[in-house]
Formats: C-alpha cells, structure tokens, sequence
C-alpha cells in the first residue's frame, strides 16, 4: 500500500534509491519522468519474446512486431482523437518540430512570408522556424507577454495578416506551466490561411489533448515526458495535409517503387518513417497511455493541482523568493531566490536530495522576456506526493541560511 | 549533511562573488576572451594588458552563478603581476586539480579552494571557465606578437 499521497508512488523503482545519504525527491519530471514497473515489464516481455522488424517480412515474429507497432500507432490516435494515417512517430517531439519546418515549411515559406511565434517557445520548437526564415528571407512574429507572464492576446491580435504563413505556439510553457489559448490562436491563424504548429511536450502529461478539437494542424510531443522511453516522438498532421507533403528523410520502408534513376513514395505516414523505426520505444508509449488512462487523467491532474497550488501558495510566501507566471499551472512552476544564483541554490538543493532544473530551460527568449537570465524550475507528476513539496521548501529555508541571505 | 558544500562555499568565496575584484572592462587591454557556458548561462570575458610578457593588468566582466564569479574575482588576484608563462602554468594547475587530477596548489593562493568543486562534479565548468578564458587570452596574444 502507498503511504503517501501520491498515485502509484511503489510503481516507480527509481524513487526508492538515494542520493548521497539523502532519500531523493524527484522534481523534474518536466525534464523526463520515470518508468513504472508495468512500462517496464512490457518493453522486458517484448524483447523477451516477440522482437523482430517491422513491415519487412513474412515471418510470424515480423507480424506480431508489425501488429504491436500498428496497434500502438491506433491508440495514440485515438486517444488524440485523430486517425491512425495521421500519427507519424518520430525520434521525439524535436524531430517532429523539425519535421513540419523541413518538409512543409521548405515546401511553402517564401521570401516576404511571415511566422508568428510566442516568445515562450522550447528552443525546438522556434529554431526549426527562425532557421528556415533566415534561409529563405521569411520573418518572425512574436507574440510576447503581458505584466502577468501570459501572452498578449491584443498585441498577438495584430500579428496575423496576409503574409503569415505559420503559427508556431506551445500549449503548456516549459518555463511558465501556463496553458496558451490555443483555440482562439489557430483560428485567427486559419483566418487568414495559415497553418497551426502546436508543441505539446508539457500538455500531453496533464492535459485531455483533442486534436480535432483544436483544430491545429500539427501537433508534436515526446513520449519520454509521459512514462514512455526516450527516443520516441509522436506528430499529428492532418491527413490531407500529409498527403502533399515531401518525405522527410530518404531509406527503407518509405518508398513505393525504387530504379536505379528515380523512385515513389509510400502513400499514408510510411513516407514519413524511413528506416527501421523505435519499435520498442512505441510499443512502451503504449504501455504508458495504457496505464495512464488506467488511473484516470482526471484524477492525474487534480492530484497534480493540489500538489502545485500549495507549492505556489508556499514558495510565495518565503521572503526573497520570485515565483514567475501565474496559475493555473500544468506540471511545472518556476521561481527564483534574490541574492542566490539558480545553480547554487540547485547544488544546495542536490545536497539534500532534491532534484530540480535549473537554468534557461531550453526557452531563452523567454527568460530573458521574464527580466532573468536563469530560473529554478521543480515540476511534479502522478508519483509526487506533499512530502516532496516539504523538502523542497525546506530545502530552499536550509540554502537561504547557508548563504546568508534575509 | 552539508558539510562538502561548505567545504565549497567559504567565506573567501562568498566574498569574492559578492564584491567581485578587478571588476570591468580594461580599456587598455591587449588582448581579451569572452566564454559563455551555453547550459548554465554563465558569461566571463578576461582582459589582460601585456608589457614585455607580463600581465600587468587584468580585469573581467561576467554574470553567473558564485562559483563562476567568485573563480574569476580570484583569478585576477593571482594572476595580476605573473609573466604569460606562469599564469598558462597556473591554469593548467587549476583546470588539472578541479577535475580531481593531481597537480601542485602553489601560487593558486585562495583560488585553490575552488578546485574543491571536483567533489560537484557538475559545477566544475562553472570554476574553470575563467581560467579557459586566461589560457585562451595568453594564447591570442603571444599569436599577435609572433
């Protein structure tokens, strides 16, 4: 039985280790999360006992492999409410990003075109878009943000015009934990014929994603952010949108006919997955949307609210402490300490078992628009329970003594 | 349970990041290096002002974390007055016992207190950026005199 609060807290192997003589306290599941024992257990099984390739062959192995894989590809779909021939799974929520910039981005961004980004996005998602705009003499919107660290809907109003191309936006900031208003954006991006980029590296752990009801037309995230191992990626694409699109990269499984002077593509998402694909990494995103619906995503988030509603309410209330954005807050919350710089507060932390991230995040523009150069970032998922949220207040009390700061 | 950290974090190493010797550019310098760790966001850019292969002056800019700023404060105490030679000497002695490799503390004074960061294993960039930053502006300048 689970003493503490949290959901599912003896599923998870890893929690029990320590670090130096301390228990550990992992808050940064933001970063990665951790792999239950039935995640686990499936990805041991499978290598155990029906590994093969996929598509490849006649042999019984390769299709109970081609099946599993298939199978994994239907249930994300469903469960993003899309169709299967429109989940391309990919290296990870990055390789999706820069899917979209490569293949539809390098089809249709012209010299004059413009891409309307948010200020908050994952360095992913932005670079993919600020790189291809430079090459090609396109330019950058930004929507920034507004005293209370959310976007600026009014000046984001006066961004879409007849040049916009793209809207690049994140539904959860990595930094921020705050949800966008993604609804809205895309349609004024529909409105005036572009297409909508959503990354969803931070939703997918807390949110209901429904692609349909979005309306986006890409849509990206990673598994290993959701109990799943690294390395495997999911984009969502409308299918029709898919269909015009070029193969992203060139090898096996993605072609229709070959000769020595030409070739054809595979029609439906095979043109996308060229080589042999993260079969395993696949089959474990399965296992981990199973077992995540298992506990009820309902359930995953209020216990995730109560956890960082308090958390908030308390780093708040220490003196010295800056705590960015506003609630409601999905996954993550960030703060800073006056007078300690992010990472020795992280060392102190550390010492005291508690893992946190500390620095830009991976969204400079960001933290740079916030007035900071870096950040201290705890982020908590379903195994996080109330005493975690103590030792790392109490923990931030210890580094305040240590550096003698008021 | 802390007891490493303040092996770390003493008070000369407080002091140093708070109240940063040989702060500022040096409008005279010969030669200049700035470093930026991309994962962290520390920032340190050296000056020195070379006079017959001697470091007669040196300055830094920079922000970051303690440790980053407190090792470059520190630097510039040592290495003010020492020829090209015996500061390229002292970075290498430092960059060597940071990561726990052996080599002499003499004539690092109170920066050999940081090369106690080795026990962090990792915040050891955070403690030599500043001396990659010297070895790189010593060498830019004995390439300009050749």
């Amino acid at each position: 039985m689970d003493k503490s609060n949290a959901l599912r807290r003896s599923d998870f192997p890893e929690l029990t280790r320590r670090i130096g003589d301390q228990p550990l306290t992992y808050l940064d599941s933001a970063a990665t999360t951790l792999m239950p024992t039935p995640v686990l257990k499936v990805l041991q099984t499978f290598y155990a006992t029906s590994y093969a390739n996929v598509h490849r062959s006649v042999s019984t192995l390769g299709y109970e492999t081609t099946n599993r894989y298939e199978a994994a590809r239907q249930q994300v779909a469903n469960w993003l409410h899309a169709g299967s021939d429109e989940i391309i799974f990919t290296a990870g929520c990055t390789d999706s990003l820069n899917l979209v910039a490569a293949t539809w981005g390098r089809q249709h961004l012209r010299a004059g075109d413009e891409v309307v980004v948010s200020i908050m996005e994952h360095h992913s998602s932005l670079l993919p878009w600020q790189q291809l705009a430079l090459q090609v003499g396109a330019k950058l919107r930004f929507i920034q943000l507004t005293s209370e660290g959310t976007l600026d809907l009014a000046q984001a109003r006066t961004l879409f015009n007849a040049h916009t191309k793209v809207l690049v936006l994140t539904q959860v900031s990595n930094v921020l934990g705050c949800e966008n208003p993604v609804v809205k954006l895309v349609k004024w991006a529909h409105a005036v014929g572009a297409i909508a980029v959503i990354d969803g590296a931070q939703a997918v752990p807390h949110l209901a994603v429904n692609v349909t009801a979005l309306d986006c037309d890409f849509y990206a995230f990673s598994g290993h952010k959701l109990l799943a191992p690294t390395g495997i990626g999911v984009l969502y694409g409308k299918s029709a949108l898919l269909q015009q699109l070029p193969p992203y990269r060139y090898g096996g499984g993605m072609i229709a006919d070959v000769s020595c002077e030409t070739a054809s593509w595979a029609t439906g998402v095979q043109k996308f997955e060229a080589g042999t694909p993260n079969i395993i990494g696949a089959i474990g995103l399965a296992a981990a949307l199973t077992y995540l619906t298992h506990i009820g995503w309902q359930r995953i988030w209020q216990h995730e609210q109560v956890l960082l509603q308090d958390l908030a309410m308390r780093l708040a209330a220490i003196p010295g402490v800056t705590v960015y954005g506003s609630g409601p807050r999905y996954g993550v919350i960030s703060f800073n300490l006056t007078g300690v710089h992010p990472h020795d507060l992280a060392t102190v932390l550390d010492q005291l078992g508690v893992e946190v991230r500390a620095g830009h995040h991976c969204a400079e523009p960001l933290v740079k628009a916030l007035g900071t150069e870096s950040t201290v970032r705890a982020s908590v998922f379903l195994y996080n329970d109330a005493a975690d949220c103590d030792r790392l207040v109490e923990g931030i009390k210890t580094a305040k003594e240590f550096f003698h700061v008021a | 349970m802390l007891h490493d950290l303040r092996e770390l974090y003493q008070a000369v190493i407080l002091d140093n990041a708070a109240h940063p010797r040989n702060q500022g550019k040096l409008v005279t310098a010969t030669s200049d290096q700035l470093v930026h760790n991309p994962s962290c966001g520390d920032t340190i850019h050296i000056y020195l002002q070379v006079n017959q292969g001697r470091i007669v002056a040196i300055q830094f800019t920079g922000s970051g974390c303690t440790i980053s700023q407190a090792s470059a404060s520190l630097l510039t105490t040592v290495i003010k007055g020492k020829t090209m030679q015996e500061a390229l000497t002292l970075a290498d002695h430092f960059s060597a016992l940071a990561m726990g490799q052996g080599a002499p503390k003499a004539g690092l004074g109170d920066a050999a207190i940081l090369t106690q960061v080795m026990q962090f294993p990792t915040r050891i960039k955070c403690a030599t950026i500043s001396w990659w930053a010297l070895k790189q502006a010593i060498l830019t300048e004995q390439e300009g005199k050749v």
